[in-house]
Formats: structure tokens, C-alpha cells, sequence
């Protein structure tokens, strides 16, 4: 199944100014990611994860190095452009569930349908709603719904656009052990279903070992590959 | 992209509602509209009603005057315009009863004369006049007082004029095309028109004075008007007033101009609202903003969803602020209603303008840089809470706001030494305020050492949101300190004004008195118990040059100059300068100074001209050039009621010429009989009274102050506009403090203390500002406006003090109490 590229880092590194002097986080990373994968990225705390995950999702640009996601150099792109290139291709899910607390449950998973101009996007949204076990929330704005019911709205979000890359970050860190069982194996779900490439940060090896391959980060390092067992 | 965010933007407008910063500024915008739009109308329809009222000197829109019978095809012309037509005959004529008899001026009128003003009738020679409904049946004659007293006649007495015979029915107190007042000497009669051939008076060679009055739709008047000035014969004159009465509209405007700057103090006070209901506005939307970039908005796409919610919350209060605007100039005019005699035209809807300029201007210059700002947030906020939008340029964040202000300020006032003169005086003002604010706080801070842990706490807060809190202080200081002006120092200074003015200030004037009887007529009042002023001589004279430049060439940028300029005005000559007269530059005529070609001219006039001391003005008198150097200014405080000159000159040059002598004097109101004996005696006397004047005097500053009021009214609204802004803005801080303290042990009493100890301090501290500033304002007012001396008054301070305390702790208590009342957990739990 090792087809195609889905997402490639050449290099990838990051340095910023801090009050000590120049600071690199990130050095020299590279790797590539095929379509279909589910990807653990795993490290110590402060080993550079969000940061590699930012660079890899276009929220951030690298000191050097590039990002090609779906075939299009990230890095050459400008923010506009980089929004564009996530609204089409990329997902997101994070730790602390992000909702837009003015909308309801439905209507932020239509966001980002609505922001890619399209215009099913309400049964589209309430397909995928059905499809997270939402159906009966819909109409409730994230206040009204518990840490669980709220990290499923984002992974609905996050799937509706059928995103080329779905980028995780510490999902299940606010949630409960059952409650974060029950989310992973969502998003194992779809990510089995749908032939989106999983890109997951987390602390818990457990939940790493249940991808098909781990990135480990030390000290802004990527630590040699090992095979999954 | 709009078509995308549009839909957005009102769902989440919804929603958002709840949260409050977009009410705020909802509320803000919607009280700086409404005090603007409200100043608006009232200025605009008193505007139109003075236009109205210049008119009543014509008793009509337009007049046309001839000395020969003015064709009946005029009469056609108006009809097919829609207008009123009236036709109105004058001449000299003797009246007689039995063998006494009076030259009078006569006027024969038809039905619906006057067009524009009232007659004015009595019962009684002198007596309490009232509007007439019609005009005289024919074979009725109405006389003026001056003409029953001269002849000995009174109500029900029989006159003859020419052929006809007439009985008094009533008696005329004033008609409003009587004319230049002081030049009208014989006294009239009015009459019907139908009576006049009888009379048998007009005969070839008569000199007979006809004229047609119209009135109407201004269109139709501005058509008639276009169609006579092409189609009336030579002889014919045109007459309207819109041009001659350029110092009225100016002072209309004046005033108006003054009160749109009084409520700028109101729309600045709701700007500072806007501006901090932005900044926490952008401070909860930093997050919303960055997902919608991660979920692939761009820039452009999230500041127009932000904008778009703007617009729309500036639209509808641009409209219910106009609206509102409207109610309470509808409502002052029905307070002013008496004071401006009769209904006001209806408001132009230019003020609507003014509204949605402000509302905008308000919107660009201080919630338009928070959200650009906000829509510079970096997608990497999602996984990175600490980043947020590079910090604004100083320029950035201030310069469209003190581009708005500036330009609200100058769109108002429309002249650059005002704009200067307001913009530096407030500036220094607010200045004044935040320092005396900042050191306020600080010294607060210092004391909290000595205070339990309530007030501790209450205390520290407000040292902590130190800018916060100056800027709350500042503003609400602003609108107690109105509060205080208008309940306290208003009250005080307004009595302080009225003793000033003595009860037996003079009710009538007497001019026309000829030198010789000068003597004898002030004996005659003195006799009669009639307490008399200084009597000074009088004549007419025009200015003609200035500093050997003819008046005709020279420009005026004045209006008022303008008409000095043009008209002939009454001059005196004298040795006494009166106490209500106060020299400000140069000095008053000495000894040696009589026989001098020198004038002492009125600030007024100073001022409308641009004179300074030592120029050489030059008059016609009488038909003779005259020559004098400007060697005093005065000051002159024409509310007196006594003879007062814009132009005075030392006795000597003028005392060949022919002029007469004037003074005035108090009579009680029940010696009309007096009055009527003076006239007989001195029949070339004229007689006004200022009775009526007086009392339309005194209620015009009582009603003008209620529209000054009113405007301080948005005033204080907007200071708790602002106080709400400065709640929501900490509400979210304050209920965590408030999860926080509670979660380490702190009952709910304790917090709420600790709430209304910080609101009660900051509302102490609003008030001490506001008894300064109210002070000071106070000192101004009685110094240079009222000219009175200043008298302090205690409960400024006591007032200010308790009360602002009061209020403000139980605006800041109400606000926030539902923080207090929140359960910890949800706060804690990010609820
Ligand atoms: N802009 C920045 N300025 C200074 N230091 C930064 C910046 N961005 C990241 N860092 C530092 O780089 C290191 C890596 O950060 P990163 O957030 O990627 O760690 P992480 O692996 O996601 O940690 P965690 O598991 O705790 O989330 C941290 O020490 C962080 O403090
Ligand atoms: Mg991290």
C-alpha cells in the first residue's frame, strides 16, 4: 500500500529567538507519509510535537526545510493560501476541543464546508453527525454538551471535508480513559473507512501502538524508526 | 466571499448577542446617534421656525408694494400656485371724534390679513392684549392706544375718517408689519377694506401705499417669486426676508452648533464604550479566530465576518439612535412649546445623516484597529495559547480614533478657531481629570494596608485594572459632574441671575422726545411715581468708512458686520457711562475728552467689525459726513432694559444735530391711566412696552436651559454606558477571582463586599472628581457666561460624593452580580 505521498518533510527545522538566544526546536526532521497511514508521533514533553504538527498542518512556517502535503509545497505558500490548502485537504482534531461556542453542534461541523464554499453543506454535516453517534445533539451549542460529545463534534469537523491529512493533537488529554477509548476508536474508525491519513500526537503509547507506524521526537530529534509490532 | 461570510456573520451575531460586548456597543452608538440626531432636529425645526417668524414682519412670505393698485392678474398667479393672498392699503389720514383729532396712519385690510404673526387687541387703551381671530367688520374701526388717549376716545366711542363713520370695537396693541418700530410715528387704525371707498380718501394725488401679501408652500412662494420679478411693472418693490435677517440665523446657528458640542461629550463617552467593548471583543474571538484560519478562512474572510456584524449593529442603531433622537426632540418641543409660540415647522431629515456618520465614524475610528488586529491572529493559536497578533502600532490604534473624533468634532462646529478653541479645551479637561483620576488611585491603593480583606480586595482591583479604572473614573467623573451642573450649580447660578436682574427693571421705553420737553417729561414720570432711567438723545446715523475705506468695499466675513454695515442704527452721545456698561479696552470720555470726535463702541460691534482701538470710523448723519477714532471698547449688558448704544459719543459734535431724547421707566402695572395722560400731554411721544418681552425673556433662559439639559442627559447615560463596558470587559476576570477566592474558603458575602467596595470607592472617587470638575465648569459659566460672581456650594461635594458612591456602587453591584452568583465549579470548569 505504499502508493503514494501524502505528506513529506525535507529537513524540517525550527528555530526561535528567545530571551537566551536562538532556540532550535526542531532539527532537521524528514520523513514521508503515505495515503491511507495512521502515523503516531510520540516524544517527551517539550520534545518539539505540537510544533512539528504545526509545521506539517501549514499553521507555521519552518526556518528551513519544506512540507509538500497532497503534492504542494506548504512552505512556498502564503497564509491565504495556506488556509485554502486546509480547507480542502486537511483536518483537525485537539486536545481541547476547539468548538466555535456561538454555534451549535451542527453548524460548527458545517464550518468548514461553509468556509470551502460548498452547498450540501448542512446534509452533509448531519451525515456526519449520524455517522460520530450525534444525531440527537445537533441543535446543542458546546456548553450544553459534555468534554466527550464535544471532542466528537470536532472529530466531525474534522472528517466532513473528507480531508486528504487528519492532524491530532493529544485528543484524549481532557478526556477519561472510557470516554478517550470510545473517541480513538472513532477516529480509527473513519480513518479505516474513509483513506484519510491519521497524523496523531499523544503521550499514551498505548494509543501509539495502535498506528501503523511511530515518529518519536527527543529533543527536537527524530529518534530512528522502528518497526510496529 | 461576502455571500459567504454574510450568513455567518448574522448566525453567529445571534449567539454572540449573549455575551454582551455587542450590545454595548450596540447601546453606545445607539445613545451617541440619538443625542446627536435629537440636537439636530430641534436645531433644524427652530431653524425653520425663526424663518417663519422673520416672515411676521411682512406679515406675509412675500410681499409686493406699490404706489399705484396692484393688478388683479397677481391675485390669479398665487391662487393657481396655491397660495394665500391678502391685500393691505395704507395712507395718512386725520382722525377725528368730535373736535379733537389725530393724524393716524390707516390701513385697510381684507379678510385673512396678517398671513404670517398675529394683531394684537385690547379691551381697553394700554390694556392685556390677545390675538385676533379676524379682522375689523366692516364699519368697525380698530385704533391704537396712542390714538384713543390723543383723541380722548375709548372703546364704543364714534369715529369719522374722511366720509365714513366708525365705531371702536377694539383697541390695536401691535400688528406685525408695523414696521421699523421706531420710525412709524403716526399712530394706526386699522380698518376692512370694504369700508374704504366710503371714506372717499383716495383721490387722484393722494399718496396711498398698496401692498399684496402672500404666503404659502416655500416652493410655491420661491415660484410666485420668480414669476414677479419678471412680470411686476418697475414701480412695484419685492419684498422678502431671507436676506435681511442674516444676524438671527446666525446666532440660530451658534447655539446650535453649541449644543451638537455639548452632546460630542456624550458621543465621545460612548466611543470610549465602543473602544473597550472591541478590545474584549477581540480578546475572546482571538481563539474563534485562529480555528476559523485552521479550518481554512483567510484573512480577508474572517475580518468581514466581523465587520459585516459591525456594520449591521451600527446600522440598526444608527436607526433606533435616530429614532430616539427624534421622540426626544419631539418631546422638548412640546416642553419649549409656549416659548416658541405656536406649532414649529416640521424637521428635515438631514439630521438622520449626522446620525449614520457618527455611528460609522465611531465604528472605523475605535472598533475598526481592535479588528484588524484580531483578524491578524496567527492559526498557530490553536495548538500555541500564548501566541497572539502582533501588537497594533501606537499610530495605528490611536490615529483612526483621534481621526474620528476630530473629524466628528470639526463636522460639527464647521470653524477653525472653535475646533481649536473646544478640541484643546477638552483635551485638557479630560486631561485634567485622568491626572486628578491617576493620583486618586494610587492613593487609594496606598491606604489598603488599613482595611479588612473586603475592602482589601475591592481596593487592589482597582489598583490592579489601574487604566481601567482611570478611564472609568474619567468618564463617570464626566457624567456625575454634568449631574452635578445641572441639579446643583444650574439652580444656584440661575438664581444668582434672575437676583441680578432687579424686579423694577423698566417695563416701558419712551422714545421720540423732543429736546425741549425733555425737562417737563421727566418730571412728568418722576410726578407719576414712575422710577426713570437716564434719558439720553438719540439719532439715526450710517456707518459709511472705516479708516478712510469706504463700507461699500469692504468685505465682512461677518453676517452680523455685514449689517452694521448696511443698516442705519440709533446713536447718543453722553458723559455718563451707565453701570451695566464696562469698559474692556481703551477708556471712557474724560472731561476734556467732551467736544472730541471720538466713539466708544459696544463689543458687539467691535467684534462684527473687527475694529481696534484708535480706528476712524465714518458716519452719515442726517445727511452730514462725520468723522470719529474709536477710543473705548464696552461691554454692555443689554438684559438691563435700559437705553443702551452700540455707538457712543462724547456730548459736543452731535448736540446741533436733530435728535431726540429716550429714557425708560417701571410702572406699575395698573397706572395705565397714567400712561394714557401721558400720552395726551406729550403727543409725539412713542410708547413701548416691555412687559411681554419681559416675561419672554425669563422663559426663554428657564427653557433654554431644559434643552441645554436634556443634552447632558445623553451625557450621563453615556457615563453608564461606559460603566457597563467596563464590567463586561472584567466580567470574565472577575468571575474567575471570584471561583477562585471562593474555591480557597471565601463566602459568597465576602466576595460580594469585596465587588461593591471597589464599585463604591470608584464611585467616591467619580464623585470628588466630578465636584471639581463642576466647580470649575461653574466658575466659568458665572465668570463668562452669566457674569456673575462665583459662589461655591458645599453640596456639589457632598452630593457628588455620596451620591456617585451610590450610584455607581449600584450600577457596578447590579452588573456583576450574576459573576458572584455563579457556582465556582463552572466557572472553574471553563463554562
Ligand atoms: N515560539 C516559541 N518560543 C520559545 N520557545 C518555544 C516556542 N515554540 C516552542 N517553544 C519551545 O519548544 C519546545 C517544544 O515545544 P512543543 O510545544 O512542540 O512541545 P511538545 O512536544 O508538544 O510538548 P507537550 O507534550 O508538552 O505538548 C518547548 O520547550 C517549547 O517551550
Ligand atoms: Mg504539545
Amino acid at each position: 500500500m505504499k502508493s503514494d505521498i501524502v505528506l513529506k518533510a525535507e529537513n524540517l527545522t525550527k528555530q526561535v529567538t528567545s530571551p537566551e538566544g536562538p532556540l532550535t526546536i526542531l532539527r532537521d526532521v524528514s520523513f514521508d507519509i503515505y495515503a491511507g497511514e495512521s502515523v503516531a508521533i510520540v516524544g517527551a514533553s517539550g520534545a518539539g510535537k505540537s510544533t512539528l504538527l504545526a509545521l506539517l498542518a501549514g499553521l507555521d512556517t519552518p526556518s528551513a526545510g519544506r512540507v509538500m502535503l497532497a503534492g504542494i509545497d506548504v512552505t512556498n505558500l502564503d497564509e491565504d493560501g495556506r488556509a485554502k490548502l486546509r480547507a480542502e485537504r486537511v483536518g483537525f482534531v485537539f486536545q481541547s476541543f476547539h468548538l466555535v461556542q456561538s454555534l451549535t453542534a451542527l453548524e460548527n461541523v458545517m464550518l468548514p464546508l461553509e468556509l470551502a464554499g460548498r452547498r450540501d453543506a448542512r446534509p452533509a454535516a448531519l451525515d456526519t453527525c449520524e455517522r460520530v453517534g450525534l444525531a440527537s445533539r445537533t441543535g446543542h451549542y458546546p456548553r450544553q454538551l459534555s468534554g466527550g460529545e464535544q471532542q466528537r463534534v470536532a472529530i466531525a469537523r474534522a472528517f466532513v471535508t473528507q480531508p486528504a491529512v487528519l492532524f491530532a493533537d493529544e485528543p484524549t488529554g481532557n478526556l477519561d480513559t472510557v470516554t478517550g477509548e470510545k473517541i480513538v476508536s472513532l477516529l480509527f474508525e473513519l480513518n479505516a473507512n474513509s483513506r484519510t491519513t491519521l497524523v496523531l500526537v499523544t503521550h499514551d503509547r498505548e494509543l501509539a501502538r495502535r498506528c501503523s507506524r511511530i515518529l518519536e521526537l527527543s529533543g527536537g530529534e527524530l529518534l530512528p524508526e522502528q518497526a510496529v509490532a | 466571499m461576502i455571500r459567504r461570510a454574510v450568513p455567518l456573520a448574522l448566525r453567529t451575531l445571534v449567539r454572540e448577542w449573549h455575551s454582551g460586548e455587542l450590545s454595548i456597543v450596540l447601546l453606545a452608538l445607539t445613545v451617541a446617534v440619538a443625542a446627536l440626531t435629537g440636537v439636530g432636529f430641534l436645531v433644524s425645526r427652530i431653524g425653520a421656525a425663526v424663518d417663519l417668524q422673520a416672515n411676521e414682519v411682512l406679515a406675509a412670505d412675500l410681499r409686493l408694494e406699490s404706489t399705484r393698485p396692484i393688478g388683479p392678474r397677481y391675485v390669479d398667479e398665487a391662487r393657481q400656485r396655491g397660495l394665500q393672498v391678502v391685500e393691505s392699503t395704507g395712507l395718512l389720514s386725520v382722525v377725528f371724534q368730535g373736535d379733537e383729532s389725530q393724524l393716524s396712519n390707516l390701513r385697510a385690510v381684507t379678510a385673512g390679513y396678517p398671513l404670517r404673526g398675529q394683531v394684537m387687541l385690547a379691551d381697553t387703551a394700554f390694556g392685556q392684549s390677545s390675538p385676533a381671530a379676524d379682522i375689523p367688520a366692516p364699519g368697525e374701526a380698530w385704533p391704537e392706544s396712542k390714538l384713543l388717549a390723543a383723541i380722548g376716545a375709548e372703546v364704543g366711542s364714534e369715529l369719522a375718517i374722511g366720509a365714513a363713520r366708525f365705531k371702536v370695537t377694539r383697541v390695536l396693541i401691535t400688528r406685525p408689519d408695523q414696521g421699523a418700530t421706531f420710525a412709524d410715528l403716526a399712530p394706526s387704525i386699522l380698518i376692512n377694506a370694504a369700508d374704504l371707498p366710503a371714506t372717499q380718501l383716495i383721490q387722484p394725488g393722494s399718496r396711498v401705499s398698496y401692498a399684496m401679501l402672500f404666503a404659502g408652500a416655500p416652493t410655491a412662494v420661491q415660484s410666485l417669486r420668480d414669476w414677479l420679478d419678471v412680470a411686476k411693472t418697475p414701480s412695484e418693490r419685492l419684498l422678502d426676508i431671507s436676506e435681511s435677517t442674516p444676524q438671527i440665523k446666525t446666532a440660530i446657528d451658534r447655539a446650535g452648533r453649541f449644543l451638537s458640542l455639548a452632546s460630542l461629550v456624550a458621543v465621545l463617552l460612548c466611543a470610549i464604550a465602543v473602544a473597550m467593548a472591541a478590545r474584549r471583543y477581540v480578546q475572546r474571538h482571538l481563539d474563534s479566530v485562529a480555528l476559523m484560519k485552521t479550518l481554512g478562512a483567510s484573512r480577508a474572510f474572517t475580518l468581514t465576518v466581523s465587520l459585516l456584524q459591525l456594520l449591521l449593529i451600527g446600522l440598526v442603531a444608527a436607526l433606533i439612535g435616530s429614532l430616539l433622537g427624534f421622540a426626544a426632540q419631539a418631546g422638548l418641543v412640546v416642553v419649549l412649546k409656549d416659548l416658541l409660540k405656536g406649532e414649529l415647522p416640521p424637521a428635515d431629515w438631514a439630521p438622520v445623516w449626522i446620525g449614520f456618520l457618527t455611528a460609522i465614524a465611531i465604528l472605523a475610528g475605535f472598533a475598526l484597529p481592535p479588528l484588524l488586529q484580531l483578524s491578524r491572529t496567527p492559526a498557530l493559536r490553536v495548538l500555541r495559547r500564548d501566541v497572539g497578533p502582533p501588537p497594533l502600532l501606537v499610530m495605528l490604534a490611536f490615529g483612526p480614533a483621534v481621526a474620528a473624533v476630530l473629524f466628528l468634532i470639526y463636522w460639527v462646529v464647521r470653524d477653525v478657531p472653535i475646533f481649536l478653541g473646544f478640541t484643546l479645551g477638552l483635551t485638557a479637561f479630560l486631561a485634567l481629570l485622568a491626572l486628578v483620576g491617576w493620583l486618586l488611585v494610587r492613593f487609594t491603593n496606598s491606604m489598603r494596608g488599613g482595611v479588612g480583606v473586603a475592602w482589601r480586595y475591592g481596593i487592589a482591583n482597582l489598583g490592579r485594572r489601574r487604566i481601567e479604572s482611570v478611564v472609568q473614573l474619567t468618564a463617570f467623573g464626566c457624567g456625575i459632574m454634568v449631574l452635578l451642573l445641572l441639579a446643583v450649580v444650574r439652580n444656584d447660578l440661575l438664581s444668582d441671575w434672575r437676583k441680578s436682574l432687579p424686579s423694577d427693571i423698566p417695563n416701558y421705553f419712551f422714545i421720540n422726545i423732543p429736546p425741549e420737553e425733555r425737562t417737563a417729561f421727566v418730571e412728568f414720570l418722576r410726578e407719576r411715581g414712575a422710577q426713570t432711567s437716564r434719558a439720553l438723545p438719540m439719532i439715526r446715523a450710517r456707518l459709511t468708512g472705516i479708516n478712510g475705506r469706504g463700507v461699500e468695499d469692504t468685505p465682512f466675513a461677518d453676517a452680523r458686520g455685514q449689517g452694521f454695515a448696511n443698516r442705519e442704527q440709533n446713536i447718543t452721545w453722553t458723559r455718563e457711562l451707565g453701570p451695566d456698561n464696562q469698559i474692556v479696552a481703551g477708556r471712557w470720555f474724560a472731561d476734556d475728552d467732551v467736544g472730541k470726535a471720538l466713539v466708544s463702541i459696544s463689543t458687539e460691534f467691535q467684534e462684527a467689525l473687527g475694529l481696534v482701538l484708535g480706528d476712524r470710523l465714518e458716519f452719515d448723519v442726517a445727511g452730514e459726513t462725520f468723522e470719529a477714532t474709536v477710543s473705548s471698547v464696552r461691554k454692555v449688558k443689554w438684559d438691563s432694559f435700559q437705553p443702551n448704544f452700540f455707538l457712543v459719543f462724547p456730548p459736543g459734535p452731535l448736540d446741533g444735530t436733530a435728535g431726540t431724547w429716550m429714557t425708560s421707566a417701571y410702572f406699575h402695572p395698573t397706572s395705565s391711566r397714567s400712561l394714557a395722560e401721558l400720552v395726551r400731554r406729550f403727543p409725539s411721544v412713542s410708547v413701548f412696552d416691555l412687559d411681554d418681552l419681559l416675561v419672554q425673556v425669563r422663559s426663554v433662559i428657564d427653557k433654554a436651559a431644559l434643552a441645554v439639559q436634556s443634552v447632558f442627559l445623553f451625557t450621563l447615560l453615556a457615563g453608564l454606558v461606559v460603566l457597563l463596558a467596563a464590567v463586561q470587559a472584567s466580567r470574565d476576570e472577575r468571575r474567575y477571582e471570584s471561583a477562585m477566592l471562593r474555591t480557597l474558603g471565601a463566602n459568597r458575602r465576602t466576595v460580594q463586599q469585596g465587588i461593591l467596595a471597589e464599585f463604591a470607592t470608584l464611585g467616591v472617587l467619580s464623585g470628588l472628581l466630578a465636584a471639581v470638575g463642576a466647580s470649575i465648569a461653574g466658575f466659568f459659566i458665572a465668570r463668562h457666561v452669566l457674569n456673575v460672581p462665583y459662589s461655591p456650594d458645599p453640596w456639589v461635594w457632598l452630593i457628588g460624593v455620596v451620591g456617585g458612591g451610590l450610584l455607581v456602587a449600584t450600577a457596578g453591584w447590579l452588573a456583576t452580580r450574576s459573576v458572584v452568583n455563579q457556582p465556582p465549579l463552572v466557572t472553574l470548569r471553563g463554562g
